[in-house]
């Protein structure tokens, strides 16, 4: 399956990494079909389902009416019953209107009575495209806090594919929150094979001595750049690529922070109440003992994602955040 | 009024059985009555008291292999899925044996393999579920048919319209009913809508719609019987008021000084036992004997199933911690 976008010598971006997984995965198991407004002839606004319906057929690639909410409470139906549904929210930003059924009946059904949900939800968020307060939400802290929902944010092509196979294959309700920023611009050489990317496992995406980067998603590329700055500068910055923020790897944070002593928690979502103030208490609980510094959060501010480019500029997390912050934590 | 002409299309034996489960739902529902009274039942009691042929009457009109979505005052359809009073009194009571094991109270119950999908306070919110498991039969080809509801207040909920306008886009196996008891909690159906009856709402979706005698079983299980058996048909939905009163308040707490003492005195008459057991005498099914061993019965199994409630432990605190997370055996084949 091959998107609208262009493959360029074998390489597979983010998007087609995603297309890729939904079609081998349905290719797989017929018990797996897609849900979603705008997603069979046309093929998604992001084109991440072209072809699908021609392949699929419309009852396994079912265009809804426009209406997050029953459309998320039938896929819950339907996965109680035993299909696999993939839910595409067209924006992150829309699953606010299914925050009910997510975190009232999604998230709660099988502690409250037993009944397993494998539902997932794929939701394009993240800012950096000029969407404005509507398109570029990152919408994850309010269900980071939800119990009984898995919480995924690839940063790679080869995380994108790996990790949606293993949310599809998972019993439970994953949220799957792709990066609209990446859908394009990063590239990789996928292998032949299937394969999975476990859920609940971190990476350490580049090994570093001074200190910890902790981030996920579109950050993490971010992180990568800083590091090579902060390089020039004799300072070495470990960056840990979440990948799965529920159920989240504690280990590999604490492994990190027991090693460098100094932790930044990056991440695009605002400031206030985010994931980035989570692992810093854990830190803090945990890791008390081995801490050098403070832990530094660079996040967003507490508004709105805002459209004009120079506000949009100065609302994201930029390279020179991460390089001040480091700087700052190494000479603690 | 003469019931004898439409019930005459009901087989005998299920006539006398949906009796026998009005009387259980009214003796379970009695006995947690007194037990929260007695204050040996924590949180809401919320019944079907003087409402009963609604969920005895659809839930008869299903086939097992059918899934429910009940209304939360829908005990009989507990009932006759198998719930029995034993699990359900330990449910109220908070035991290990209740279906949720204590994780939930009351009438919060539900268990895949009896095809009943497990209440949520949101009301409404289990319609468009309902909805996602009609989509689920009809693209596995099965002759299945989800039913589900809510009440007045319920229908004003933007999941009840998205539920009625996807089912009938996609003509899906589904039957949808309202309880209209006339009250939601404190609230007059005319605060509710600006509409006279429900009913109205499913014409938006182009649904056919029906308005429903819901003290009557026999009209209820007929009513029922034919949108299932269109629905499994592949003739999409059907959306049933069943037109009610609540005799009680919310809950037991609520005392319902809000509602008119004529409007339940008049309701009072149109009991659904007095009216099964009317219409039963009438066809020759049964007499006043016969009405009595019946009610004793369904004392019986529910005095068996408070013992069996009362003698079964609490949980456990640290089982608390268990259950979050679902594992892949747990997944419906």
């Amino acid at each position: 399956m091959t998107s609208a976008t262009a493959v360029q010598e074998g390489q597979t971006t983010y998007v087609d990494a995603i297309s890729q997984a939904l079609d081998e995965e349905m290719t797989r198991d017929e018990r797996v079909f897609l849900m979603g407004e705008d997603i069979g002839a046309y093929g998604g606004a992001f084109k991440v389902t072209q072809g699908f319906l021609e392949k699929y057929g419309e009852w396994r690639v079912l265009d809804t009416p426009l209406s997050e909410s029953g459309f998320v409470g039938a896929a819950i139906g339907a996965a109680m019953m035993g299909l696999r549904p993939v839910v595409e929210m067209q924006f992150a930003d829309f699953i606010s209107c299914a925050f009910d059924q997510i975190t009232e009946v999604a998230a709660k059904n099988h502690y409250r009575w037993g009944a397993a949900v494998p539902l997932v939800i794929r939701a394009p968020f993240g800012g950096g495209v000029h969407g404005g307060p509507f398109h570029s939400e990152c919408p994850e802290g309010w269900f980071f806090h939800s119990p009984g929902l898995k919480i995924v944010a690839p940063s790679t092509p080869y995380d994108a594919k790996g990790l949606l196979k293993a949310a599809i294959r998972d019993p439970n309700p994953v949220l799957y929150f792709e990066h609209k920023f990446l859908y394009r611009r990063i590239k990789a050489t996928l292998p032949q094979e299937d394969y999975i990317v476990p859920l609940g496992k971190a990476e350490v995406k580049r090994a570093g001595r001074d200190v910890s980067l902790i981030t996920y998603g579109a950050m993490v590329h971010l992180a990568l750049e800083a590091a090579e700055l902060l390089h020039q500068e004799g300072i070495d910055l470990e960056v840990v690529d979440l990948r799965t923020l529920i159920p989240l790897d504690k280990e590999t944070i604490y492994t990190s922070v027991r090693k460098t002593s100094k932790a930044i928690i990056l991440h695009e979502d605002n400031k206030t109440g985010g994931i980035g103030a989570e692992i810093s208490a854990l830190l803090t609980e945990d890791c008390f003992e081995c801490l050098d510094g403070p832990i530094l959060r660079i996040a967003p501010p507490d508004t709105p994602v805002p459209f004009s480019t120079p506000l949009e500029e100065f609302f994201l997390p930029k390279v020179s955040d991460i390089v001040a912050g480091a700087k700052k934590l190494a000479a603690y | 009024m003469n019931q004898a002409p439409v019930a005459q299309d009901i087989k005998r034996s299920d006539l006398l059985e949906m009796y026998y489960y009005l009387r259980l739902t009214r003796s379970v529902e009695d006995r947690i009555t007194a037990l929260y009274r007695q204050g040996r039942i924590v949180g809401g009691v919320y019944t079907s008291h003087g409402m009963e042929a609604i969920a005895v009457g659809y839930a008869s009109a299903l086939n097992p292999e059918d899934v429910i979505a009940p209304f939360h005052r829908d005990m009989g359809a507990f009932l006759i899925r198998g719930f029995s009073p034993g699990e359900i009194i330990s449910q109220y009571l908070g035991k290990q044996a209740g279906p949720t094991k204590g994780k939930d109270g009351n009438v919060h119950m539900g268990d895949l393999k009896r095809g009943v999908i497990g209440f949520v306070s949101h009301l409404a919110d289990n319609m468009p579920v309902a909805a996602g498991a009609a989509l689920a039969f009809k693209i596995r080809g099965e002759s299945r048919v989800a039913f589900a509801g809510t009440g007045d207040g319920g229908t004003s909920r933007g999941d009840f319209h998205e539920a009625m306008n996807f089912a009938a886009v996609r003509k899906l196996p589904v039957v949808y009913f309202c309880t209209n008891n006339q009250y939601a909690y404190s609230t007059p159906v005319r605060y509710q809508m600006a509409i006279a009856d429900v009913v109205e709402r499913a014409k938006a979706y182009g649904m056919p719609g029906e308005i429903v005698d819901g003290n009557d079983v026999a009209a209820v299980y007929l009513a029922s019987k034919r949108a299932i058996a269109k629905a499994r048909s592949g003739g999409g939905p059907t959306f049933l008021e069943f037109k009610t009163m609540r005799m009680h308040g919310h809950s037991e707490h609520d005392a319902a000084t809000y509602v008119p003492r004529a409007l339940l005195e008049q309701w009072k008459a149109k009991d659904p036992i007095v009216r099964a057991e009317r219409l039963l005498a009438q066809l020759g099914y049964g007499d006043e004997s016969y009405f009595h061993e019946v009610g004793e019965r369904a004392k019986k199994e529910v005095e068996a199933g408070t013992a069996f409630a009362e003698q079964s432990p609490l949980p456990e605190g640290p089982e608390t911690l268990v259950g979050v997370f679902a594992t892949e055996n747990e997944v419906l084949p």
